[in-house]
């Protein structure tokens, strides 16, 4: 224990990353699987260490990558932010594993179910070294694994718009990376550095003729990684994407995928940019508000008109999107805690959800609203564990949904903004009308002739849907961890504002 | 976080409604009588004061506060729930009783609630439960359901706003008397109002509640709009709109009771006519009125789950709810008769049933307070509601004509469900002390006066008068000479019907207009955001590509000037 404490920041990259060499030796899933299963848990316990570890240090730990000194060698540097995304995202990694024998056996080709997991582990992979590196070149390598890895998972769907999918998230996600790229070219032309503190930092003292390229650069990196939170109206890959991936890997990207953008989005508006050029002075607020409550409405409407079960719960993500931002648009402590709660809180929800229409395929292979009828009485467990995290998405209190949109709400009100409160509400109302669908049709009609044989899934993948169930309802009352870290998080990024 | 060992009624009364899938066979009938029997118990042992308190996102929440106006409320709720269990043990859906139990717990737990978010979690909880005993009834309810749950869930979104202002006004979220002088304040009291079936909203309720099933009517009846006039007598006493409010509804229930048909609809205006009495009493605000909006609701609970049980009955044996199609049941419902008009009687406020003794204490805090307008028109009301309720709902199910229907008598347990009713409704009545000593005021009031007790019936006996008078096919053989008398209450039934056809027509135009508009709105919106729109469809890679460069193109643009 001794000896691997002081790599500690670069272990959660390393395992999945190894994992996924070793896994793609593989010709068996099963194998393959087990791999990926030592993987996701070992680099779950480390992240979670980590986190102890940033959370009683207080100050961010720094690591230097092969002992090269720090402007000039990687560093990566953990806060009670990114250690708290990196345990995010591998626990909701680990937590899925035992979900994933059954249902990737059954979505996809034998021969290729070892593929499968490696590109979820280089998937893993690349998220965390995203969020756990304090460099912004490798923040552009990490961002490409990823990227690259989940355009295969996307492809690998059943379906034969699984590739059209895959291949338009392709170009628009090489456009978004190739902005980052621009971004950070243009900041490393002012501050010749290419570590994010040490950017923040000469940025401070940046003379002002060197303003234009600044701005410039923030409007490059917003954009780019905005495509990749899918920032309405950003979003347009999205709702395919999730809609016609492979159940796992729709799990997996939902819950992680873009919360890891958020938190570089947090990292560079907050942590770079705050200390240079402070976020008021451009328009970036004013943006954000327009984009955050455009999608909260439009993808929700669009979500109450979708019949494709798994492409409304897509809509809905790109809906609870604009909540996040809100918060980050709102930059106080509060609107921040939300947005960094919520997270935390969206990830277990949106998980829970599609993990339940995985069931669903992994029983009947379709997921339109009109097959799910009946499903409340013949799948109950499964139906049972859609309800609490779908009341979680409306925000009903006591679910973890209801904290995150206190603390925006909250938010709101400190800025004296009470139309938000009300845009808040309000659009809870239509996610009430898309889990209503669902519900409605689950438990008020009569099983189609598909549906009768219909059972719950093997123990295996109940377990995970019925432990991250519980969370939403364990978040939603107890929240002295989540809402705890989440305070720590926003004052972090509120420290570098001043 | 207890602060003693006791355990919270309305968790009791949720969690057996959540187990209750599980149970099967005998123990399930035991199960649902024996769970109100403990609620009712733990609500008699819910001590003055603030008793069980947690702390939740920073806030201190009390989450059990009693006193004699709250444990009042929660112990009718708790008998409701047992005398409606009772009823529904043939009730086949499980998905109904075990919604209906959550409901009725919720209820409970609002009563106690001394903070606004308590309330608020208990009051969304009501909603949720009730919309699923509504849709419980099968694909009948899904439209209603899906309306009642729209309107319940936007007064929970207004009552959620006033609240997170009030919090922000104040910071404080007790909940205590307010007045309604902030605007927070004002739509606290307004998510009330849409609970309590408040005019100009009041339609939800006779919209809904007849689309449930012949078990599911009972329950939805005892508990949302009480619940309403429990928190505004505890929050808003006083408050003078809420007499016009609860005259208009008096009113609205009394028009639009006459002129129905469905005899579950007849029953749902009537809650909405009793209701508005109760809305009067929080109005006024004396302790008297008080006094009597609380014993009002804890007896119409009772009376009006009776007449629901009656006419739940007849629906159960015979399939029938207009009044077109029943009739002449009495031969072979002899009970189920009985009770209905024992259920009639205490509903027009009869001497020696539980309503003579509440509702006359409403009509007396007007009095107290001079209020002569108020009081004249909440006598031509009592009356009113003999005609609707107290008459013509019994006689046009059981007497009447002869239909021809036959039905047997309902199994025991709803006859020992009307008749456990029917005997609290006159022992309450007869020993009206037993209701004044849990009342929140001390009560300084006695009902059996002569003056009173004759003057009431005067009223209900030229109310039943008039009733006769205009059924065409009785008047002929009726030889009641017809005087002055008959004049006025001709002219006045006319007016009545004119008001009506204007109201109605207005109402007509509106409702066509608004529905018109909201449907050009809805049909716009799935126009954008349906699957063929431009919000739902897939773009063209290219289409996406050119945003993201317009996106970057505005940022910069909006940067630079």
């Amino acid at each position: 224990m001794k000896a691997i404490e002081p790599h500690l920041p670069v272990l959660p990259v390393l395992i999945p990353l190894f994992g996924a060499l070793f896994s793609a030796f593989f010709r068996r899933g099963a194998s393959a699987w087990l791999v990926a299963l030592v993987a996701t848990w070992l680099a779950a316990a480390v992240s979670c260490w980590l986190l102890a570890k940033a959370l009683a240090t207080g100050m961010p730990i720094s690591y230097q990558l092969g002992g090269w000194a720090v402007p000039w060698g990687i560093e990566y540097r953990v806060d009670v932010l990114n250690g708290f995304v990196g345990a995010l995202v591998t626990t909701i990694g680990a937590v899925i594993m035992p979900y994933a024998r059954r249902s990737v056996a059954h979505e996809i080709d034998q021969h290729v179910q070892a593929w499968f997991y490696t590109m979820y582990l280089l998937c893993m992979t690349g998220l965390l070294g995203i969020t756990l590196t304090g460099d912004a070149f490798n923040v552009f390598v990490f961002l490409e694994v990823s990227s690259l890895s989940t355009y295969v998972l996307i492809a690998m769907g059943r379906h034969r718009r699984a590739v059209l999918a895959a291949y338009q998230y392709l170009i628009v996600g090489t456009i978004g990376a190739t902005f980052y790229v621009i971004g950070i070219g243009l900041l490393y032309l002012v501050t010749g550095s290419l570590n994010l503190a040490d950017i923040s930092a000469r940025l401070a003292t940046a003379p002002p003729e060197f303003a234009r390229p600044v701005v410039t650069a923030l409007g490059f990196l917003t954009i780019g990684i905005c495509l990749k939170l899918a920032l309405f109206p950003l979003h347009v890959w999205l709702p395919n994407a999730y809609a016609y991936a492979p159940s796992v890997a729709t799990v997996f990207l939902a819950a992680t995928a873009t919360k890891v953008a958020v938190y570089l989005l947090l990292r560079f508006f907050f942590t770079v940019f705050g200390a240079g050029i402070g976020l008021a002075s451009v328009p970036i607020p004013e943006l954000l508000f327009v984009f955050s409550i455009a999608a909260m409405f439009i993808a929700s409407f669009s979500a109450a008109f979708e019949n494709n079960a798994k492409r409304m719960l897509a809509y809905s993500s790109i809906a609870q999107i604009g909540y996040i931002t809100l918060g980050i648009a709102l930059a106080n402590q509060s609107g921040l805690t939300g947005s960094i709660v919520h997270l935390l809180n969206h990830a277990i929800m949106k998980a829970t959800l599609f993990m339940a229409l995985g069931a669903v395929a992994f029983r009947l292979g379709v997921v339109q609203i009109s097959d799910l009828a009946g499903l409340g009485r013949k799948m109950p467990v499964t139906m049972a564990t859609f309800v609490v995290a779908g009341l979680g998405i409306i925000g009903v209190p006591g679910t973890a949904g209801f904290i995150s949109k206190w603390h925006l709400a909250l938010g709101a009100l400190e800025k004296g903004m009470w139309p938000l409160v009300f845009a808040i509400v309000s659009s809870s109302l239509i996610a009430l009308v898309y889990i209503g669908r669902v519900v409605e049709v689950a438990y008020f009609r009569e099983p189609a002739a598909a549906a009768n044989k219909a059972h719950d899934p093997p123990i295996s993948m109940l377990a995970p849907m019925l432990l991250l169930a519980a969370a939403t309802i364990w978040f939603g009352l107890d929240t002295r961890a989540s809402v705890g870290i989440a305070a720590e998080g926003a004052k972090v990024l509120l420290g570098g504002l001043k | 976080m207890m602060t003693s060992t006791f355990v919270q009624p309305a968790l009791v009364l949720i969690a057996g409604g959540l187990l209750l899938p599980l149970i099967r066979g005998a123990l399930r009938s035991a199960w649902l009588l024996v769970i109100p029997l403990i609620a009712a118990y733990l609500v008699a042992i819910v001590p003055d004061g603030t008793a069980v308190t947690t702390s939740f996102l920073g806030q201190q929440l009390t989450i059990v506060k009693g006193d004699n106006l709250s444990r009042l409320f929660a112990m009718v709720f708790a008998i409701a729930t047992f005398a409606g269990a009772l009823f529904a043990l043939n009730q086949r859906r499980t998905s109904e009783l075990s919604a209906a139990f959550v409901y009725a717990g919720s209820a409970i737990g609002a009563c106690f609630a001394g903070d606004l978010i308590s309330l608020f979690v208990f009051w969304e909880a009501m909603a949720i439960a009730s919309t699923i005993v509504l849709w419980s009834n099968g694909p009948n309810a899904r439209g209603a359901g899906l309306r009642y749950a729209a309107l319940h869930f936007l007064g929970g979104t207004i009552l959620m706003a006033g609240i997170a202002g009030e919090f922000a006004a104040t910071g404080s979220l007790a909940f205590d008397r307010m007045d309604a002088s902030t605007t927070p304040r004002c739509l606290i009291l307004a998510g009330f109002l849409i609970n309590a079936a408040a005019t100009p909203l009041s339609a939800w309720l006779p919209d809904a509640y007849p689309e449930a099933s012949w078990s599911g009517m009972v329950f939805l009846s005892a508990f949302t709009t009480k619940t309403a006039v429990y928190v505004m007598i505890r929050g808003f006493p006083g408050t003078e709109i809420l007499i016009w409010i609860g005259l208009a509804m008096v009113f609205y229930g009394i028009v639009y009771a006459i002129l129905e048909n469905d005899m579950r609809r007849i029953l749902a205006y009537s809650i909405v006519n009793q209701v508005g009495f109760m809305v009067v009493g929080v109005g006024i605000g004396t302790e008297m009125a008080l006094n009597g909006a609380s014993a009002h609701a804890f007896t119409h609970i009772i009376y009006k789950a009776l007449l629901l049980m009656s006419a739940g009955s007849v629906l159960y044996m015979t399939g029938m709810r207009k009044c077109t199609d029943l009739g002449g049941l009495f031969r072979t419902m002899p009970v189920t008769t009985t009770c209905g008009i024992i259920g009639a009687l205490s509903i027009s406020s009869f001497p020696l049933t539980s309503g003579f003794v509440s509702k006359s204490m409403v009509i007396e805090g007007a009095a107290q307070e001079h209020m002569k307008i108020v009081w004249l028109l909440l006598q031509a009301a009592s009356a009113g509601v003999f005609l609707h309720a107290g008459i013509k709902f019994p006689w046009f199910v059981f007497f009447q004509k002869d239909s021809g229907l036959r039905p047997s008598e309902p199994p025991w347990n709803m006859r020992a469900a009307m008749i456990l009713c029917s005997a609290l409704c006159i022992g309450l009545g007869v020993m009206p002390q037993l209701l004044y000593a849990q009342l929140p005021f001390k009560v300084d009031y006695a009902p059996y006066t002569t003056s009173h007790i004759i003057g009431q019936l005067q009223l209900l006996l030229f109310s039943g008068l008039a009733f006769f008078l205009m059924l065409d096919l009785l008047k002929r053989t009726m030889t009641i000479t017809l005087d002055v008398d008959w004049l006025w209450r001709r002219l006045g039934w006319n007016v009545l019907s004119w008001f009506d056809t204007m109201v109605g027509r207005w109402w007509a135009i509106t409702t066509r207009k608004v529905s018109a508009a909201s449907l050009t709105a809805l049909a716009r919106i799935q126009q954008y955001h349906g699957q063929g729109g431009m919000f739902g469809r897939t773009w063209p890679t290219g289409t996406m590509a050119f945003w993201m460069t317009v996106m970057l193109g505005a940022f910069l643009i909006l940067a630079y000037i």
